[in-house]
């Protein structure tokens, strides 16, 4: 039942606000439908917990420990990004930035993303997974292009083509692993469900499958912004309206990752190799060195924290690389503390945009002066994202560290040169932005308190202290990618 | 008919596919790219219904169909009036240097049918030989998308693509489940919509629907 209420509320939401369009009361329609997301979320969380893992609806829903986690967080970072967004898109209303249409689309597009991301975590068929990622690129390619300037539709369309042509090799690879799967489980859906791929992993043909994860990392690691495939990223972050920077960097990234995880447990399994593994390693490395290098070179604040995103995408991708219970421990909680950071990082970073009227980094000064709130907030989420403890940041990337220090030693001192060169890059960026006497072109501004807050107070209670179900949602999951 | 009748009817149609993806490639003038994108929909078509026949598979006729309405019809038509209303010129660039794209191409077709050598001799379907051709469709639509700077062409690119993703369905396993073909064909009438309102901001914004001109994007400006 909340499972179903987690699908068909935000679908629901999304036609409702397509006709309630540019009215006053629209972004509380908005946050109302996060909000009972939200609240299904934890309820199908208490569900999973209680019960262990379910399958609905003619196996076509598939509930464990790993994605109702993510299920809860892409509930919750949905419902306070329509928070921040309330007072956000009203003020980009005001500065004649967006229209009419413009906020219609904005809010429908919203939940609609939102759908598609819930139906990629839910859904126990790879074959519908595809779909739902193609929906979600495809719900928010027109967000990205929402201020119609010309950067904003080329990134936008750099977007679309770029997220297109990669995700339509995760097709093909899909379709490989149907035609191995087909050979065992028989023709049919039956053939496509990860739960029947998962049990008879060990009977799949290793030399097709290890085919087929070539094309799905390729596809999904597009999606995930991993290095080569990255260029779309810092583009659509920067150029599209910043709530929808916070849930692409927050949300679509770690489903992305989420699908490449889930095709790699079934393909080490075939092959009994380290093989998906050492891969994703790979291509987690390359993105943790040439994201950290270019962080030094950014003059624009969204496109440097992006960067960021790009990294940190990196470290998790590594981590599951790695395996073994302590590196996918860590990575699990890396794409929790880092999803909760980056969105406040944003929601901060969209304010003091809004206050200076600029995205350019050497025009945003004064920040604690001006509006304290915003000044800390943005000063705790830089040390937080890059890893300081006692922040949550900190307790995944030294659990990463200390695996990588003992199951892959030779990897050590390019993950070190990676985190130090990040840390210097983005302290030397933020610390003018939040210091500083007041420039005279700052306005003040009413800002959203709460979403700010929450997500760093949980970023550092669970730096802090671990919570029991956490910790046992954690090792149950670690158990299921074993 | 016999078996080898079909197959031999697949192959033919198979290389049909092939041909018309070098001829997008170094197609110059739109309305030539449009009708060789219906000319390549339409073989898939007949192919995917000949292989439901031989093997049975009824599900594999409403792929046909699908094929059929979608794109044979419905997107050529869609591509049709945009460039009619957009008062896109007839001859759209000039391709750099077409003997090199021809022999990439030549390349990647190689490179696909080693690449699927494994699957080929796994395979017990009649269709097994036309994987590689899939794949070197799926290949020369990147390569198309890499080559040409113009916004129809690069969507005509993902499109051929997409025409060999679904040749690959067929011929590896005789389609995908019918949930996941429909869902599939679902994304490409909403990316077909939104490239459609693309083409009007981009011609609004840039004057053109060059892509050469979107290049404000770059690093350390």
């Amino acid at each position: 039942m909340p499972l179903l209420i987690l699908l068909v509320v935000p679908l629901f939401a999304a036609v409702v606000l397509a006709f309630v369009g540019d009215r006053k009361y629209a972004p509380e329609i908005n946050i109302a439908g996060s909000a009972a997301t939200f609240l299904a979320g934890i309820a199908l969380a208490l569900d999973v917990y209680n019960n262990g893992p379910m399958l609905a609806g003619n196996k076509f829903f598939f509930v464990d420990a790993f994605n109702v986690y993510l299920a809860v967080l892409t509930s919750f970072v949905s419902m306070t990004t329509a928070i921040f967004s309330r007072r956000y898109m009203r003020r980009e209303r005001e500065h004649g930035r967006v229209g009419h249409w413009g906020m219609r689309f904005y809010h429908a597009m919203f939940q609609l993303f939102i759908f598609a991301m819930f139906l990629c975590l839910l859904t126990n068929n790879i074959g519908v997974l595809w779909i739902a990622m193609e929906l979600a690129t495809l719900s928010t390619v027109l967000l990205v292009s929402l201020y119609r300037t010309p950067t904003a539709i080329e990134a936008a369309w750099k977007y679309f083509i770029l997220c297109g042509v990669g995700i339509a090799q995760a097709l093909f690879g899909t379709v490989l692993l149907y035609f191995a799967a087909e050979k065992v489980l028989g023709e049919g859906g039956e053939a496509l469900l990860w739960t029947n791929l998962i049990q008879s992993s060990g009977k799949l043909e290793p030399t097709i499958l290890s085919l087929a994860f070539v094309f799905l990392m390729v596809g999904y690691g597009t999606k995930v912004g991993l290095v080569p495939l990255h260029n779309w990223l810092p583009d659509a972050h920067s150029e599209g309206p910043t709530p929808i920077s916070a849930v692409l960097s927050g949300l679509l990234l770690n489903i992305a990752l989420y699908a490449l995880v889930r095709c790699k447990a079934i393909v080490d399994g075939s092959t009994h190799t380290h093989y998906a593994g050492n891969i994703m390693m790979g291509f987690g490395i390359i993105s943790i060195l040439v994201a950290a290098f270019s962080l030094l070179r950014q003059k624009d604040i969204k496109r440097m924290f992006s960067y960021s995103s790009i990294e940190h995408m990196g470290i998790a991708t590594f981590a599951f690389g790695l395996g073994g219970p302590i590196a996918t421990y860590g990575a699990l909680l890396h794409m929790l503390v880092h999803s909760l950071a980056k969105s406040s990082i944003f929601f901060t970073v969209g304010h003091a945009s809004q206050m200076h009227r600029t995205q350019d980094m050497d025009k945003i000064k004064g920040l604690i002066r001006g509006k304290p709130l915003v000044g800390w907030g943005m000063m705790f989420g830089a040390m937080a994202i890059v890893g300081m403890p006692p922040f949550g940041i900190f307790t995944s990337e030294f659990l990463i560290l200390t695996a990588t220090i003992k199951d892959a030693p030779l990897m050590t001192p390019f993950l070190l040169l990676g985190l130090a060169v990040a840390f210097a890059a983005v302290f030397r960026k933020v610390q003018p932005m939040v210091a500083g006497e007041i420039p005279p072109y700052q306005k003040s501004m009413k800002v959203a308190h709460l979403p700010m807050l929450l997500h760093m107070a949980i970023v550092l209670a669970v730096g802090l202290y671990m919570p029991g179900f956490l910790n046992q949602w954690f090792h149950k999951a670690v158990q299921i990618l074993k | 008919m016999d078996i080898q009748t079909v197959a031999q009817i697949i192959n033919f149609l198979a290389a049909m596919v092939l041909l018309t993806a070098f001829g997008m490639l170094v197609q110059r003038r739109i309305y030539g790219l449009i009708h060789l994108f219906a000319w390549q929909g339409l073989f898939l078509s007949v192919s995917t219904a000949i292989v439901g026949y031989a093997a049975g598979r009824p599900h594999l006729y409403i792929s046909s169909v699908l094929t059929l309405t979608l794109k044979v019809i419905l997107l050529p038509y869609i591509l049709n009036a945009l460039i009619h209303k957009l008062k896109i010129r007839k001859e759209i660039e000039t391709v750099v240097n077409v003997p090199l794209t021809m022999l990439i191409g030549i390349a990647l077709v190689i490179f696909s049918y080693s690449l699927t050598a494994p699957v080929r001799e796994m395979s017990t379907l009649v269709t097994r030989s036309i994987l590689a051709i899939a794949l070197a469709t799926v290949m020369i639509g990147l390569l198309m998308m890499i080559t040409r700077r113009h916004a129809v062409t690069q969507i005509i690119g993902f499109l051929a693509m997409e025409n060999g993703l679904f040749f690959a369905a067929t011929s590896a396993t005789y389609g995908m489940p019918l949930v996941v073909e429909l869902g599939v064909a679902i994304d490409i009438l909403i990316a077909a919509f939104i490239f459609g309102i693309f083409f009007f901001h981009i011609n609004t914004t840039f004057d053109s629907l060059d892509v050469e001109q979107m290049a404000r994007l770059k690093e350390g400006e």
